[in-house]
């Protein structure tokens, strides 16, 4: 039932749920190391490209959640869009003059340990809550039920986030080009007062 | 279907609800101790992304039969969720182009102008 996924051929010496387990733990791995990669990582270029080893291993986690849809969405918007976008925002902001990102030892030291009681808790949490366990039936094909579910269901919320989408990307554009106008052009990128007082 | 080692063979939603808690709260962290607005972003994109490994995990393991037949909540909203996130990060980096465009940088230890 686990393997379903996995389960035709080539599986001759294991067994299919073996196999989906193994693969559990590769991207579990590649995910919660890339994870850790991107909170440690000073330079934000290597923080981007930790982030986009994350959000391939998640969707290889969805690949085992047999949320084939979901898996490729997040593929295609997130690692494809989003993580674009973020790194065309690092390119576009790179050339910092106070670039002085290092964080102080005591804010280390709070999150690290803000960090590490809040994961022994929620793993304690998950260990100690029995939940109920009608899994998913594989019998029929979760991207055609998720298809009518989206535009059946879901159809208000559906429509309601494509017009926030419209909105955003409006909202967007304005927010990054609206203000250069009324500022005086020079050959110099000129420092506002705020950053005038801080150099 | 003869199980392998107990480990390996039973893969279930508790592994997958303690990977989406190490991602969080390396997200947390992430937040925390990040000067960069855009590490922070990274961040968010992170918490988003461990919620919704616990939401499709849900759907697969807990909630997949209902009245009707089958359920599939968690994988819509973990589509809403993406959607959202994407915008999210448009809206964000819009307001960190403003940002370096006014103060030559994007560290936010710098965007004292609202403290009172």
């Amino acid at each position: 039932m686990m393997g379903a996924i996995l389960g035709q051929g080539g599986v001759e010496l294991t067994d299919a749920g073996t196999v989906s387990a193994v693969l559990f733990y590769v991207f579990a791995l590649l995910t919660g190391g890339a994870a850790l990669a991107v909170v440690f990582s000073r330079n934000i270029v290597r923080t981007a490209v930790a982030l986009l080893f994350t959000l391939a291993g998640v969707a290889g986690l969805y690949f085992l959640l047999s949320a084939e849809f979901l898996a490729a969405v997040q593929l295609v918007v997130y690692a494809g869009g989003t993580l674009i976008l973020i790194v065309f925002g690092v390119m576009l902001t790179s050339k910092s003059q106070f670039a002085r990102f290092e964080p102080k030892l005591g804010e280390v030291i709070v999150a690290m340990s803000v960090g590490v009681i809040l994961l022994f808790a929620l793993i304690l949490g998950i260990f100690h809550t029995t939940f109920a366990s009608n899994a998913l039936s594989l019998d029929e094909y979760p991207v055609a039920k998720l298809g009518q579910v989206l535009l059946g269901d879901y159809l208000v919320p559906f429509e309601l986030i494509s017009v926030l989408l419209l909105v955003v990307m409006i909202g967007a554009a304005y927010l990054a080009k609206g203000r250069r106008r009324d500022e005086p052009r020079t050959e110099k990128p000129t420092l506002s007062r705020a950053a005038r007082q801080w150099s | 279907m003869n199980f392998g080692p107990m480990i390996l063979s039973q893969v279930g939603l508790q592994h997958y609800l303690v990977l989406a808690a190490f991602m969080f709260v390396c997200g947390l962290m992430s937040i925390l101790t990040k000067r960069n607005a855009i590490g922070i972003l990274m961040g968010v994109e992170l918490i988003l992304n461990a919620a919704n490994v616990n939401v499709v995990a849900f759907n697969r393991f807990s909630h997949g039969i209902g009245a009707g037949g089958l359920r599939l909540d968690g994988q819509v909203f973990a589509i809403f969720v993406i959607v959202l996130a994407a915008a999210e990060a448009a809206v964000a980096l819009a307001i960190f182009l403003n940002f370096y465009n006014n103060f030559s940088t994007i560290d936010v230890e710098r965007a004292k102008n609202l403290r009172g």
